[in-house]
């Protein structure tokens, strides 16, 4: 179990890193949903499933999709 | 700031903080060991006297319900910031096309297939929050993620028309007002605010626990909406909206 936990860490870290040095917003809004899944991951190896539950659906769902919404608006404005 | 000074910035301040934080975290139980007198009375409680087998919903909506009635409240006030915001402008006129243009007949089929599904789940998941994982909040986000599968599949105006920002005012600010209504009734029944006063059934059972299905519905009732006009406004600003130069309107 420890295993599992370490690894869903890893990739957590390796996730935000990503979402970190991704420059360009659109694709830091899928790469924060990447990273909305491996943290619900590291929820549910840590048996905290309601958690991981509210971080599946607004951490990869609801925060991207505003985060795209607003890219959306932005450039059409350019 | 410049990228260079956000990284002078950064490589200052983050060696304090990782002692500090090793030093704060030194303090706490050991991981994985099996002290834990919060949890074990916790358990205990919503096990034995309150038969609600998901402890983590008897926390939230027995145990400790003033907490997620002020953090119902802390959506209710941001949704409220987030609508004033987004608000069209003077010089935003409704420019945009209404339907979301051309969808591949795959992705359409897929929505259409999807809704039903992802409804179903989002009601189950509500249901269910004193039985197994999940409660109002997670059922209520993916009620209204799911409604937005219509947009997915090109319907924005159906969507739009099926439920208009009016109705779902009502509707955020009656699931908001049940909650605090569940909570008055208690301090009238029960003699303190949110008192569990219903009676709690047995263990496993849909209806056991007492008022936490009533909160958790409650509660999904104003996520649901809380979310579907959240993003209504979103979209309104990135699909329908567009900014007209006073030269264009003349």
């Amino acid at each position: 179990m420890m295993l599992l936990i370490y690894l869903a860490m890893g990739l957590v870290t390796l996730a935000g890193t990503v979402v970190v040095l991704s420059r360009e917003p659109a694709r830091q809004a899928v790469s924060l949903s990447v990273f909305g899944l491996m943290l619900a991951i590291l929820f549910v190896t840590v048996q905290a499933p309601d958690v991981a539950l509210s971080q599946l659906a607004i951490g990869t769902a609801v925060v991207p999709l505003m985060i795209m919404l607003t890219i959306q608006k932005l450039g059409g404005r350019q | 700031m410049s990228p260079r000074a956000r990284l002078v910035l950064f490589a200052a301040v983050t060696p304090v903080f990782a002692v500090l934080f090793f030093l704060a975290a030194r303090g706490l139980p050991s991981f994985g060991s099996d002290f834990h007198p919060y949890g074990d009375r916790a358990v205990a409680v919503a096990i034995e006297q309150r038969a609600t087998d998901n402890v983590v919903s008897s926390v939230n909506f027995d145990q400790r319900a003033v907490d997620t009635l002020g953090e119902e409240f802390i959506l209710f006030g941001s949704v409220i910031g987030t609508l004033v915001l987004l608000r069209p402008s003077p010089e935003e006129r409704q420019v945009g096309q209404r339907s979301a243009g051309r969808v591949l007949p795959t992705t359409r089929l897929a929505g259409y297939l999807l809704l039903p599904v992802s409804v179903l789940v989002g009601l189950y998941v509500i249901a269910h929050g004193q039985l197994s994982p999940g409660g109002g909040f997670q059922g209520g986000v993916v009620l209204a993620t799911g409604w937005h599968l219509l947009y997915v599949a090109g319907r924005y105006l159906a969507m739009r028309r099926a439920a208009p920002p009016t109705v779902l005012e009502i509707t955020e600010s009656l699931g908001a007002a049940a909650f605090a209504a569940v909570g008055l009734a208690g301090l009238g029944l029960g003699g303190a605010f949110l008192a569990n006063v219903l009676p709690t059934g047995s263990r496993g059972e849909l209806l056991s626990g007492g008022t936490v299905p009533l909160l958790n519905a409650a509660v999904g009732v104003e996520v649901a909406a809380a979310v579907v006009l959240l993003l209504a406004a979103f979209l309104e600003q990135a699909v329908v909206l567009r900014r007209v130069d006073y030269q264009d309107q003349r």
